[in-house]
């Protein structure tokens, strides 16, 4: 444990990940993220480790790949246009079985979207935005405290079960500063043991090791014996944390930066005497479907708070299986909740209103749309262009 | 009696899969006589490809790692720089470095990493098929340039040895041919150069093989062989294009 210092979101991750015995960094620049490469470019030299700027983010993942197959606690970092560039190498990282620690500091999407935080890539980490089927551990923090300690849970999660962890944070998380320290002891991975698997120099006569994605016949036997961890990383690993649950009529769930929202609105709503609680996933994948059974035990309504158009709200229908109405209070593409846009949806949920409510379908009440072709424009055929 | 030649203890005792007349069970030969040779087998780890050669983990005895189409160059950068103290090569097809791997064998050069590169250059993409490759001849037949690569619609052949010959960080390029005793043992220089440069801690180094494709090329390996003589060595010039090892 080390004393309480004020530091940037990103800088107490990429602090955390040298802690935690991170010796291997590879990334490519991109805004709000690039406070992690550039804390690594000035301090994991010094550490004893490497700092590669890839030439993209396809090769700096594919860096890690190389590096983790030599059990080098190995890390890379992005926001979310990186991060679907990184997918080709997550999926052969998952396929291959090696640990590693991937970042995505979210930004609004689709596309280039916008530098502004936002959690729109839920679909993407928790489904396996890859090729195949394959998970990845995600954890989901909420405050630069937990940024900074989750590398460490990261990697030995990653290890103990050879497949990569993603820390899914977002921008504004990755930019604010907080009061934070570090609740563990720095790890030094030189005397960390080798793994049995791991590419390496002086075999002394062990049997060569291959690192490989490709398994052919074995294909389906591999998948399914993998399968077997995933199964049990369900059962032991989900990760939660819980506010006024036990009395609430509203059980409000979110996660990440939506989650600090939320717990000022469980304060404002009680204060008005509105019971709300909080369910707060801290692993995405496996998500704690059971405990949030039991939060929401008794509560009337369950609304999801997220920074998304309706993307962590299907793996909380999916949990309660039609046990309770389900509602989604969204804030897509960088929109922000706080407590003063949270409460009318908890209202609404409670009396059947639709303020603060999302649902797609209603939203497109009155709405018709169609893109149509213009020959007056000119016709595609006529290279000398329209009039 | 007196044992001439055995096969080297860096290759395997396994059958390989590559078509009969196919140049790459030589260039895998070559490299682990280099490994014996140089004394450094307990130190290398490859970095084996997509294409044909992505069962070449399965005929090296040293430590490997296979990786996505066109990744090598990262993957060992990867490698390397978390054991430098070893010996890394990627061995890397036509498709896989110089078209879907174009940015990371560029940068690889760009940043000098102490990798050897192995670059087999065969003019077309033979595990999937015969479709074709960055480096197909101008009026090569592939089945994705049924009438033959047209400059007009498919551009010219591209020389990596004399593209990346530009870059600064790139150490030693080589380009050599397995088409006959002559040129195999000139290849064999070529590679144990390129390893002895990474043991030195020189820089960058490949080494491009023009190798023949029977199978994709739809000749007889002796026609095969006359192909590269005849049509890929005037586009594809034998020779040494870059030497920086000795400084």
């Amino acid at each position: 444990m080390t004393e309480k210092t004020l530091r940037k979101g990103n800088e107490a991750l990429a602090e955390g990940a040298i802690r935690a015995g991170c010796r291997f960094f590879a990334g490519y620049p991109i805004t709000p993220q690039n406070e992690v490469p550039e804390y690594m470019s000035a301090n994991m030299a010094d550490a004893g480790g490497a700092f590669v700027q890839a030439e993209s983010e396809v090769a700096a993942i594919n860096m890690v790949y190389g590096a983790a197959s030599t059990g080098t606690r190995s890390m890379t970092s992005s926001s979310s246009p990186g991060v679907s560039l990184k997918q080709e190498g997550i999926t052969y990282l998952a396929s291959a079985d090696l640990p590693c620690l991937i970042v995505n500091v979210m930004r609004g999407g689709p596309g280039l979207g916008s530098i502004s935080g936002a959690q729109g890539d839920y679909f993407q980490a928790t489904r396996g935005g890859g090729n195949g089927d394959y998970h990845v551990i995600v954890l989901a923090p909420n405050s630069v405290e937990e940024l900074g300690n989750f590398p460490k849970l990261a990697f030995d999660l990653a290890e103990k079960y050879r497949m990569p962890c993603m820390i899914l944070a977002d921008g504004i998380l990755g930019q604010m500063m907080e009061s934070m320290s570090f609740n563990f002891d720095p790890v030094d991975p030189n005397q960390l043991g080798k793994f049995d698997w791991a590419v390496d120099i002086n075999k002394n006569g062990r049997k060569k090791n291959n690192v490989f994605s490709y398994k052919g016949d074995n294909l389906i036997a591999d998948v399914v014996e993998r399968a077997k961890r995933y199964g049990y990383i369900e059962k032991t690993e989900p990760r939660f944390e819980t506010r006024q649950t036990e009395d609430c009529d509203v059980l409000l769930v979110a996660y990440g930066l939506s989650s600090r929202a939320c717990m000022e609105a469980v304060v404002k709503g009680r204060e008005e005497g509105l019971k709300v609680g909080l369910f707060r996933p801290i692993t995405l994948w496996p998500f704690p479907s059971e405990a949030l059974r039991s939060a929401a035990k008794n509560a009337k309504a369950v609304v999801c708070v997220e920074q998304s158009l309706g993307q962590l709200v299907q793996d909380v229908k999916l949990a309660l299986n039609g046990a309770k109405p389900v509602y989604l209070n969204a804030y897509p593409a960088g929109g922000q909740p706080d407590g003063g846009t949270i409460l009318p949806a908890v209202k609404s949920a409670l009396n059947g209103g639709t303020e603060g409510l999302f649902d797609l379908q209603r939203h497109a009440e009155g709405f018709s749309y169609e893109c149509k072709r213009d020959a007056s424009l000119g016709v595609q055929g006529d290279w000398k262009g329209g009039k | 009696m007196t044992i001439l030649a055995q096969r080297p203890k860096s290759l395997l005792d396994v059958p390989m899969h590559y078509c009969p007349g196919c140049g790459h069970g030589i260039v895998h030969r070559l490299m682990a006589e280099t490994f014996d040779e140089l004394n450094i087998a307990d130190r290398v780890i490859g970095v084996a490809p997509v294409g044909c050669a992505v069962f070449a983990d399965s005929y090296f005895a040293c430590d490997m790692v296979q990786g996505a189409h066109g990744r090598g160059p990262a993957i060992a950068t990867g490698i390397k720089r978390s054991k430098p103290g070893a010996i890394v090569f990627s061995y890397q097809g036509d498709g896989d470095l110089a078209s879907i791997g174009m940015a990371e064998i560029v940068h690889a050069a760009v940043r000098s990493e102490k990798i050897t590169v192995i670059f087999i250059n065969n003019a077309i993409y033979g595990m999937t098929g015969g479709q074709m490759a960055p480096t197909t001849l101008v009026g090569q037949v592939a089945t994705t340039a049924p009438k033959g690569r047209d400059p007009e619609l498919q551009g010219w052949p591209i020389n990596m040895c004399e593209m990346l010959a530009q870059i600064t960080g790139s150490k030693y390029l080589a380009r050599v041919a397995v088409d006959s005793p002559q040129n195999v043992i000139k290849a064999k220089q070529a590679i144990k150069k390129a390893f002895e440069n990474q043991v030195n801690g020189v820089g960058f180094s490949m080494v491009e093989v023009l190798s023949q494709c029977p199978t994709n090329w739809h000749a007889d390996p002796m026609k095969a062989l006359e192909f590269v003589r005849t049509k890929m060595m005037p586009q594809y010039p034998l020779g040494v294009f870059k030497d920086e090892g000795a400084k």
